[in-house]
């Protein structure tokens, strides 16, 4: 019975998330339930991302592009979209079961992630920064360009009617009754997500414990020593890329789900940078951190899109300066302060912390 | 052939803007082993800086060769201040921690910088006031106006201008000792960081040229502007090998050519499969490319790992 207390703080999390959606919904509004089912979209990104960047220090300024990746093979596999490209062999188009195509997702996904873990494997941190930057940007422009001559991608359009994901043929995009209660489709779809986003936590924090986290971490603080130590760093690095990315491309496939509708927009610079805040807002390398950043920084835009333009107008008589620009603002300015004065993120890992710890690294120099 | 000819022009004239920008990159990486991720977003307040300070000097009725002069200038001034204020606020205080902790700093100063100019110039494109008769020539079938001479001839002079700086005077050669070893370049009394402010400075003064450059001869300025640009003149530094100024300016101008040759040629090579809207595309190629087969770049000397 030690553990009594903890078990207890769990179920009773575990009772608050079940009820979130009804208690977001009675308090601030349908509305908001749609932020809650996005911000865990962005908490799975973030906890994959915290593999690549957290876990295994490899900074990916691409990451979007296996969310991306994931989102379209779902959207292409489960939409009439296909029919235009290849009328005779499809003439609906493909509608493959969500269940089906969320592996093949998450593969594909891994697989572009080894694609582009293999040739940055010899690089040092910065430069594989800006190979993952150079990769996301690639991915989006041919996200945006490949409408012609065959239309895979739709360009700039985007895909849309994607089909709902739905769960033992019931489809989450219609209100369903469940034991007399009343649950709309944004609630089914924070369900699911919860499931999922438990999964991705429970993985995570499997890996990190174990032979393969513990040998990540090793390579993150020093590549050589870990080399030395016998630790495969070629595979690791690799497998850290392929697991990260096939998170990305899982959250992707559910994302294009969720949403019905894509376009290369979503999957822009901005938001690797985004998931990226999250990780190191929170805490690179500490779930719980994670999950904090990701929440903070889904729900940030909505409160200042609440916010800021009635205080403007309030103030000035107009809006001078948008949400959007003021969100990106503060996100660069948080990502700088952070780093001069809270390097370790809002809730440090432990070992990373050290790692962080400038007065200490001046020691070692 | 003309249109390879034509490209060959485009492909320079391009390729010596990147090679401005790519010097200030390499300038900074030589000296602190840092990539400034900011820089691409210098170039862009440079450009915006000279647009919004021409436009009121001709409103005031200054010559338009003056003005244009006087809005260069400020321009520079207007870099050099804000490149010693990023170095200050976001890299020297991060001098000795990992190297992750300056890469995200610079990432958040560029997201900054592009907000900032967002609010401040809005989301439209500018255009920039043609000021001089912008005559053409035709060389050998290829076309080419009197602005691309200006940028070609001049982004030359200023490159010339920086090798004696950095051979020939007391700074450079403090600067050369700060790049090969900051200890040992201390000990022998060098002031180590006022030469990486003043490295710093010189980088954003080529940048707000460089801004200039691009905005006159697409006679546009956004505030997006500086992306893109930014990552192609780092590909061109790694590309000529970073850390080498020549290595810069070679691969800046090999990266222009590749590009302008690229585009115009990917539509009959594909069978018009992939067409020139795949642009933007090459730069990445030949970065990864790079990367994979010689990471030193094309004139740097194999660089042992740093920790």
């Amino acid at each position: 019975m030690r553990n009594a207390p903890k078990n207890l703080t769990l179920w009773l999390l575990f009772a608050v998330l079940l009820l979130l959606p009804f208690i977001t919904d009675a308090l601030l509004g349908r509305g908001w339930v749609r932020i809650v089912d996005f911000a865990m979209l962005y908490i799975m990104l973030a906890l994959g991302l915290n593999i690549v960047v957290g876990y295994a220090g490899l900074l990916d300024l691409g990451y979007i592009a296996f969310f991306a990746v994931g989102a379209y093979c779902y959207a292409l596999a489960g939409s009439p979209h296909l029919a235009q490209a290849f009328p005779i062999a499809f003439p609906d188009g493909v509608h493959l079961s969500f269940w089906i195509v969320l592996p093949m997702a998450a593969l594909l996904a891994g697989f572009f992630g080894v694609l582009l873990g293999a040739p940055t494997l010899r690089l040092r941190g910065d430069y594989l920064a800006i190979v993952t930057l150079g990769f996301g940007e690639i991915i989006r422009i041919f996200l945006n360009n490949l409408n012609a001559p065959i239309n895979l991608t739709n360009g700039p359009q985007g895909i849309s009617r994607i089909d709902p994901v739905s769960v033992a043929n019931v489809s989450l995009n219609f209100t369903q009754k469940i034991f007399g209660i009343e649950l709309p489709s944004v609630h089914l779809y924070f369900y699911l997500f919860l499931a999922f986003t438990a999964l991705v936590v429970f993985v995570s924090q499997r890996l990190e414990k174990s032979r393969i986290g513990r040998a990540w971490m090793a390579i993150r603080e020093d590549e050589i020593a870990a080399s030395a130590m016998g630790i495969n760093t070629r595979n690791l690095r690799l497998l850290a890329f392929a697991m990260g990315a096939m998170f990305g491309g899982a959250s992707g496939a559910l994302f294009a789900g969720f949403q019905g509708f894509i376009s290369p927009e979503s999957f822009s610079l901005m938001e690797s940078i985004m998931v990226l805040c999250m990780v190191v807002l929170g805490g690179m390398g500490n779930i719980a951190g994670v999950i904090l950043g990701g929440i903070l920084l889904a729900i940030l835009p909505e409160v200042l899109r609440h916010s800021v333009v009635p205080m403007q107008q309030a103030l000035f008589g107009k809006v001078l300066v948008d949400p959007e620009s003021l969100r990106m603002l503060l996100f660069g300015t948080a990502l700088i302060v952070m780093m001069l004065y809270r390097p370790a993120g809002l809730l440090p890992s432990r070992v990373r912390r050290r790692e962080l710890d400038t007065d200490e690294a001046v020691e070692r120099v | 052939m003309e249109i390879f000819l034509q490209q060959i022009v485009n492909g320079l004239v391009q390729g010596s803007v990147y090679a401005l920008v790519a010097l200030g990159y390499t300038m900074v990486y030589g000296i602190l082993g840092l990539i400034n991720f900011a820089h691409g977003e210098v170039v862009m307040i440079g450009a915006m800086l000279a647009l919004s300070s021409l436009t009121a000097m001709l409103g005031w009725g200054v010559p338009p060769l003056l003005a244009v002069l006087l809005s260069m200038v400020l321009a520079m001034l207007g870099c050099m201040v804000l490149g010693y204020s990023i170095e200050r606020i976001a890299y020297r205080p991060l001098r000795h921690a990992p190297r992750l902790a300056p890469l995200i700093t610079a990432i958040g100063v560029s997201i900054v910088l592009q907000n900032l100019a967002m609010m401040i110039w809005g989301r439209e494109y500018h255009s920039f006031p043609q000021l001089i008769a912008n005559n053409t020539h035709t060389v050998g079938g290829a076309i080419i106006n009197d602005i691309q001479i200006i940028i070609f001839i001049l982004a030359l002079a200023i490159m010339a201008g920086l090798m004696v700086v950095v051979h020939r005077t007391r700074l450079g050669r403090a600067m050369r000792a700060v790049a090969e070893d900051q200890h040992a370049a201390q000990l022998m009394g060098v002031d180590i960081n006022r030469v990486i402010s003043i490295t710093f400075m010189l980088g954003s003064a080529m940048a707000a040229i460089a801004g200039v450059m691009v905005s006159a001869n697409y006679g546009l300025a956004h505030y997006y502007m500086g992306f893109l640009l930014g990552l192609k003149a780092f590909t061109a530094a790694v590309l000529g090998g970073i850390g080498n100024l020549r290595g810069a300016m070679l691969g800046g101008l090999l990266l222009g050519l590749i590009e302008s040759l690229g585009a115009g040629y990917i539509g009959d090579i594909t069978g018009g499969f992939l067409g020139s809207n795949y642009q933007d595309v090459f730069a990445f190629f030949v970065l990864i490319t790079v990367l994979v087969f010689r990471p030193s770049g094309l004139l740097g000397e194999r660089i042992a790992e740093r920790a």
